[in-house]
């Protein structure tokens, strides 16, 4: 358990996907102008997060890992090369089946997330977990508890940005840094606070 | 846009619309590869020929893949590119993929190539496409070796490995920025590169929210 609980502050603060690895920087830049668009987006990236790290746990460690064919007969074959691909297709496939269930049974949650959730595929946050995930060689409930962990740290990172942004908009920035400039330059910043995460050990 | 012009295609985004400084698009490897030359140039170099290729490919089927479907067409295109990058890079140049660990895999998820394919390819012909991957592409590493140059040299006194500031800890005279090489100093300098680039081309500049009024209440004495 308490190993669980490391993986998870880690996920969320030390290694926060948005600002120490930089993924999903383009949505996150572009939608945070507004808390409410920033919070939908949060939670539909926690959500789809902590369904694909898992289901692309699975799929790595029975099909395309290097021997994981032996159950079939194939002992030798390693299809780990197409772990790109698969990963892709399952997100995008979870992105859309989501969409059709939410829209069927939590229409309310649907009609929050919006748009949002179609644009999630391309957010490189989430491909970024699989492929961490892999590199890291997670077990299955690690990946769980890692894809959670991402999700919520990247949730917490653009809320607390499209705080930051709603009061500089009164604020008289320089003509040239307005807009894209001055928000580089703040996420900078915070990320520069996040940093002093990195000196926790767990 | 069908008329207009190759080299207007292939030049336009490397500083009129830059993909990173203007459309937001492709940012999140603009910040994690750009701690050294060398690093950036292999990235570089892998971003401009996904872009370029996907282009051209999507341009290709553009008029048999069906509109609701498209986006997968798009991604398994440029999944499929990537792989072939990614196997190449592991194959002559092992150091530097291990250094770039995921983000070759998150060329697929970089909106330059998907924004590229979808704006662009999707309505223009093979060749113009093809260029303007290119464009798009260099635009890209533009701004990534601008920011790799100084992250380089004051972070560690070097470029391309070779030192050319040589840093205390060699028994030389420059004492290394330790800051330039950790991730936030990226955002500082693509903030300061866009202000560079927005004064030098006043039209880019984005409307504010909110205008300051003028100060118009008398002081009460």
């Amino acid at each position: 358990m308490e190993h669980y609980i490391s993986l998870i502050v880690k996920a969320v603060f030390v290694e926060n996907m948005a600002l120490a690895f930089f993924l999903g920087m383009c949505t996150f830049l572009a939608i945070s102008k507004k808390i409410e668009a920033a919070t939908g987006l949060g939670i539909a990236v926690v959500v789809v997060l902590t369904v694909t790290v898992p289901v692309n746990n699975l799929l790595y460690n029975s099909i395309l890992r290097e021997g994981a064919l032996d159950w079939a007969g194939l002992p030798n074959v390693d299809l780990s090369f197409l772990g790109l691909l698969t990963y892709i297709g399952v997100i995008a496939a979870i992105v859309q089946i989501m969409e059709m269930v939410l829209d069927k049974y939590i229409p309310a949650l649907y009609a929050a997330l919006g748009v949002f959730l179609p644009l999630i595929t391309v957010n490189c946050a989430i491909l970024g977990a699989s492929l961490f995930m892999v590199e890291r060689d997670y077990t299955f409930g690690e990946s769980l508890v890692y894809g959670f962990g991402a999700g919520l740290g990247w949730a917490l990172a653009i809320i607390a940005l499209a705080g930051i942004r709603e009061k500089l908009k009164y604020s008289d920035v320089p003509e040239g840094l307005r807009g894209l400039g001055i928000t580089f330059i703040t996420v900078g910043l915070m990320s520069l606070g996040f940093m002093s995460f990195s000196g926790i050990s767990l | 846009m069908a008329d207009a012009s190759a080299k207007q295609v292939l030049f336009e985004p490397i500083f009129s619309n830059n993909p990173i400084a203007l459309q937001i698009l492709g940012i999140c490897s603009a910040l994690a590869v750009t701690t050294s030359m060398n690093v950036t140039i292999v990235m570089c170099l892998a971003v401009i020929s996904v872009t370029a290729f996907s282009n051209l490919a999507v341009s290709l089927v553009r008029s048999q893949i069906p509109g609701s479907i498209r986006i997968i067409v798009q991604m398994t295109i440029i999944a499929s590119l990537v792989i072939v990058v990614d196997q190449i890079l592991k194959a002559y140049a092992y150091e530097i993929s291990k250094q770039l660990s995921v983000f070759v895999g998150l060329i697929i998820t970089n909106c330059i190539v998907m924004g590229r394919a979808e704006g662009f390819a999707m309505k223009n012909g093979p060749w113009l496409s093809f260029l303007d991957g290119i464009g798009n592409g260099l635009g890209y590493s533009v701004l990534l070796l601008f920011v790799a140059f100084f992250r380089e040299l004051l972070g560690a006194g070097s470029l391309f490995g070779v030192s050319l500031m040589p840093t205390v800890n060699e028994g030389g005279w420059y004492i290394p920025n330790g800051l330039l090489l950790l991730p936030p100093s990226a955002f500082f300098i693509i903030g300061l590169a866009i202000w560079g680039l927005r004064t030098w081309k006043p039209e880019q500049v984005e409307d504010a929210d909110y205008k300051m009024s003028r100060h118009t209440a008398k002081e009460a004495f």
